[in-house]
């Protein structure tokens, strides 16, 4: 019961601090349940955010629901996702019923203008760390540097490419890789 | 029945939403558009306040939908149904995760993912940090502002870390932000 509380705390905590969505809250989730709480590991992170990317759903439902399934069962993945919820469903619905025009009050605009650059920040951030701890071979590399520049020219000429499709093309290659490795391997032992 | 028109338009968002915030937008437009739910105009106004507030876009906009046509009942119904593809999909993933991590040509096809998905969050916060100091590509805007804001808050991580030794929290440096871009944008 005691863990059910703190992984609704916890997500909770992750929710309400998740703005834009997405990648941001990625380090958020790093700091949270990897360095403080322990509760998965950076591998466990790393393999999460390819599937939450390859899976329907933001990654935060998505991390929610992985981590407290790993710590308690069926019953901590709903708490921990009800938890990552909750904060952006009492805002959001706040919002829908007072301030038709929320954004218009100027403080409050120039704030999430200062968070919008924060969140890049943050999204940057958690591509470096995750870049230190990567596998360091040349295939790793090359499809890291190709994806990275490939989603640049997405974003800046508004190419209709999805980043699922960017996604599917570095599986195929790095299992084709794989499997001639493989074979070349099976023949050099045959010839042995 | 508003309930079950929420529930399975929103049903319909959840479950084809691959990709991240972004990409579910065109899919969110199609739904509410379709249904009536929102304006072209309130749904642009929507994506700007689910940007600003916490929580992503496809929730958010669940949320607003399903609050503004049936009160918080709504709200409920049009959330729970966005979210509970993902829920299941994960669970599923997670109870034959172990079994299936180990196989190697899982091995081998999660080798070109990840650094496929660490290239994309590159290129993702590079562009984001960009369009904020130097406006879009094809309009570009050079916002003076902006930079000084991104200056002090990596001036602020690095200080961090070298005097407690540890890195600033997430959470910190967007209270931090939302503080200095009160005062910055408001000089």
């Amino acid at each position: 019961m005691k863990l059910l509380i703190e992984l609704f705390i916890t997500f909770i905590k992750i929710g309400l601090f998740t703005f834009g969505g997405g990648y941001a809250m990625i380090s958020v989730i790093e700091n949270d349940c990897v360095k403080q709480k322990e509760w998965i590991t950076d591998d466990e992170l790393m393999n999460l955010t390819v599937i939450a990317e390859s899976t329907p759903g933001p990654i935060a439902i998505n991390c929610a629901t992985f981590t407290g399934y790993k710590k308690a069962g069926i019953i901590g993945s709903i708490a921990a996702t009800l938890g990552v919820i909750l904060p952006s469903f009492a805002v959001i619905y706040l919002i829908s019923i007072f301030f038709d025009n929320f954004l218009e009050v100027t403080i409050i605009a120039n704030a999430f203008r200062g968070i919008k650059i924060a969140v890049g920040i943050l999204i940057l951030d958690a591509a470096v760390s995750m870049a230190k701890k990567m596998q360091k071979d040349i295939l790793s590399t090359a499809i890291m540097i190709c994806a990275c520049v490939v989603m640049l020219c997405i974003n800046i000429f508004a190419w209709n490419f999805s980043s699922i499709s960017l996604m599917m093309i570095a599986a195929a290659v790095s299992l084709t890789v794989f499997i001639i490795k493989d074979v070349s391997k099976k023949k050099a032992g045959a010839a042995e | 029945m508003i309930y079950l028109e929420l529930f399975l338009g929103f049903l319909k968002v959840g479950c084809f939403a691959f990709g991240g915030a972004y990409a579910a937008i065109p899919l969110i437009r199609d739904v509410v558009l379709s249904y009536g739910w929102l304006t072209e105009e309130a749904l642009t106004y929507m994506i700007a306040v689910s940007e600003s507030t916490p929580g992503s876009i496809m929730v958010n906009v669940a949320t607003y939908v399903g609050g503004a046509q049936a009160g918080i009942l709504g709200a409920m119904v049009a959330t729970l149904a966005v979210v509970l593809p993902a829920f299941l999909i994960i669970l599923l993933v997670t109870v034959f995760l172990k079994t299936a991590l180990k196989n190697k040509y899982v091995q081998a096809v999660l080798g070109g993912l990840s650094p496929c998905m660490i290239g994309i969050i590159l290129a993702t916060g590079l562009y984001m940090i960009f369009k904020n100091c130097l406006g879009e590509f094809s309009s570009p805007k050079l916002s003076i502002e902006s930079i000084v804001i991104t200056a002090l808050l990596l001036i602020a991580m690095f200080v961090y870390k070298r005097i407690a030794k540890k890195k600033l929290s997430p959470i910190m440096l967007i209270v931090i932000s939302a503080v200095i871009g009160a005062v910055v944008y408001g000089i």
